[in-house]
């Protein structure tokens, strides 16, 4: 264990290094075109199997890699820091995906689905937006599950489901009610029938992210695929989410990281008045600004990370870390695609990539309400 | 099989080499050192023939002890065990120097195959493959662009200015590769983490039978009489096209004069 909360031991120093590597030399040079293209860029995330990315934080014998949580928040700020869409392809998938399988699972449904997830190979989904809302989820849940014999039959829909439709997602998890106020968690595999996916939303940002409607017929699975047990949905998914604020808070913190190296860059290139931009103070202390935010965004992160790993309360600092840092990469889109001028406005550029992918980070797993509202709650408001 | 990977730790390749004016070695303190980057197409060679034919490969490297992280960020592609010979002797050795040592430490060892990269990115002086091949009297195939092991023989495609030419040789020999032999791949993170606890073998000069005299800036062959950086790169010819084709005559006047065509 590192002698301070923030302190990386030398193997993840040099596991981000090597991330870094990967998002610099595979993943920063596809990322114009496969943005544009709008395509979930599916040869770039089985390499990132490979290296084992979606199996850090679960157990070996699961096919994971051992892992901690802050070495996934490692991976996620270093994919972030080149692309949005890569970044959340792989928190989804670990944090969403895989983790409820991993935290709540029975040992056989581990042994069943978590070596396919870990590996890479395979993606999961974790369904719980309706279309009538996703921040008032126990108020919005239409999708019911009955049980008819030893089988759920399940009937509803769920909106805005990350990596629930690539052509490797083998099952989503979703949050059905089950009875009164009663809200139970299942796993449905793709291939089920009266499952069906919606096409791609046409979105803002995030354009190389899978996200779908989902839509549930009459769709039949075995009562044993009850992710742990019957009614703990809402329990599971506010932990779920609350891990997921803070590996959302890594994907902002990459995001602000990324706008400070092209900004450093483009700063000491781009000339006007005959000389470079960044001899105007205007421009420099933008990026100080920058600086300031993504040291400070980045510590908050960290710090929940070993919360959560030293086994404390971590709820507060986890939303305060993914608010902080989400806001500020908001904040931190809008400077730099200003520092670019018109390039800035094109999609060519990261910075420009960044200004459409950024705005999500303050709705995903929780808006900024909702973080509000939850650190206001913890102190007693 | 079993095959041994030399790697070397070089200062890290993007930044500036400065040399220590007072035993005129590259200052290694004042930089970030890395694993020398023609040594992850080496690797990968090894990698590969443990996969292929189940090879067992070891990493070699010679060095000071602050080198153990380059040795087990070697190890963390996958190989098996590694062995680093460390002494305060070898301080100042020359290619001919290195490859003494190296010999040594390869006669102390088993093995079919060493697999070097074709040059370092700091000395850049290719010569340590084939001496070490010399001096241990086995064939050697250098600047391999492919590998292949058949059976008890070794067979390279040895890139030179107009191609290459398939040359082969017998078991035990020493190949050196140049970088477009593979792709190589990413370490993974379980392949760090089991790096930590691979086996390591630290060995002295004397526990491989190296005689201090003949290795170490005493025992160099070559000497180094006066160093200067290398000059700030001068600006580049600028080509203007206004459209009426005297830019592609310039352009073609300067690829002659450059003796490009
Ligand atoms: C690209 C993308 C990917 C997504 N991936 C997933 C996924 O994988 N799985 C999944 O389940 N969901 C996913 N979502 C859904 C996301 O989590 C929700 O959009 C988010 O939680 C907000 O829910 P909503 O859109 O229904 O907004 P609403 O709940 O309708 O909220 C609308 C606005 O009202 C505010 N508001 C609501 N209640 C309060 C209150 N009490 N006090 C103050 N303000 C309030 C909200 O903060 C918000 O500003 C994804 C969304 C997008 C866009």
């Amino acid at each position: 264990m590192p002698s301070s909360p923030y302190g990386l031991s030398p193997e993840q120093e040099e596991f981000r290094k090597v991330v870094a590597a990967f998002a610099d030399e595979v993943v920063a040079p596809a990322a114009d075109e496969f943005n544009a293209e709008g395509r979930f860029p599916l040869e770039i995330v089985q390499q990132m199997g490979e290296i084992g990315l979606f199996g850090i934080p679960f157990e070996e014998r699961h096919g994971g890699m051992g892992g901690d949580y802050l070495t996934l928040c490692l991976a996620i700020e270093e994919l972030g820091r080149v692309d949005q869409s890569v970044g959340i392809t792989l928190e989804a998938g670990v944090g969403l995906g895989a983790a409820p399988i991993a935290e709540f699972g029975t040992e056989e449904q581990k042994e069943r689905w978590l070596p396919e997830l870990a590996s890479g190979q395979k993606l999961g989904g974790f369904g719980l937006t309706e279309p009538g809302g996703g921040t008032d989820v126990f108020g919005a849940t239409r999708t019911r599950a009955v049980l008819d014999g030893d089988e759920w039959v399940i009937d509803g829909g769920k909106q805005f489901i990350t990596n629930a439709g690539t052509e490797i997602t083998s099952l989503v998890t979703v949050t059905a009610m089950t009875g009164p106020a009663e809200m139970t968690a299942i796993i449905v595999p793709t291939d089920t029938p009266g499952f069906s996916v919606a096409p791609p939303y046409r979105k803002v940002g995030w354009h190389a992210s899978d996200t779908r409607e989902l839509s549930f017929e009459g769709v039949r699975v075995p009562v044993s695929n009850t992710l742990g047990e019957r009614g703990a949905g809402f329990r599971q998914f506010l932990k779920t989410l609350d891990d997921g604020r803070i590996a959302i808070s890594a994907l902002a913190v990459g995001l602000i990281q990324g706008c400070i190296d092209e900004c450093v860059r483009y700063a000491g290139e781009r000339e006007a008045f005959g000389r470079p931009i960044g001899a105007n103070q205007a421009v420099a202390f933008k990026i100080a600004d920058l600086e300031v935010a993504a040291q400070t965004a980045r510590q908050m992160t960290y710090y929940a990370c070993w919360r959560k790993q030293q086994g404390l309360p971590y709820k507060r600092e986890a939303s305060i870390a993914k608010l902080y840092s989400s806001e500020q990469a908001v904040t931190a889109a809008r400077q730099a695609t200003q520092i670019f001028g018109g390039m800035g406005f094109t999609t060519e550029t990261r910075v420009g990539r960044f200004y459409q992918d950024c705005k999500i980070l303050e709705i995903g797993e929780g808006t900024s309400e909702v973080q509000r509202l939850l650190i206001a709650r913890e102190l007693g408001v | 099989m079993k095959v041994i990977v030399p790697v070397k730790r070089v200062p890290d390749t993007a930044g500036d080499k400065p040399i220590d004016p007072n035993d005129r070695t590259v200052d290694r303190d004042s930089v970030e050192s890395v694993l020398c980057p023609v040594n992850e197409f080496s690797i990968e060679e090894g990698v590969r023939l443990k996969e292929k034919h189940g090879a067992e490969v070891t990493v070699l490297l010679v060095g000071p002890d602050s080198a153990q992280p380059i040795v087990r960020k070697a190890l963390s592609y996958g190989l098996d065990a590694a062995v680093q010979v460390s002494d305060e002797g070898i301080a100042g050795s020359d290619a001919l120097g290195t490859a003494r040592v190296i010999a040594k430490a390869l006669e102390s060892m088993e093995w079919d195959l060493v697999v070097f990269g074709n040059q370092s990115a700091d000395a850049r002086t290719c010569l340590v493959p084939a001496a070490v091949a010399e001096l241990l009297g086995v064939p050697s195939l250098t600047f391999a662009r492919y590998l292949e092991v058949d059976g008890d023989k070794a067979i390279a495609h040895r890139e030179h200015e107009e191609g290459w030419d398939v040359v082969e040789a017998p078991l035990p020999a020493v190949v050196s590769v140049v970088e477009a032999i593979n792709d190589p791949r990413y370490p993974s993170f379980k392949g760090i983490m089991a790096a930590k606890s691979k086996p390591l073998t630290v060995k002295s000069l004397a526990d491989i039978g190296v005689d201090p005299a003949s290795v170490g800036a005493g025992g160099a062959a070559a000497t180094m009489y006066a160093f200067e950086p290398r000059p700030p790169k001068a600006a580049g010819t600028v080509v203007e096209d206004d459209g009426s084709g005297a830019a592609a005559e310039q352009l073609a006047d300067w690829m002659t004069e450059k003796k490009f065509v």
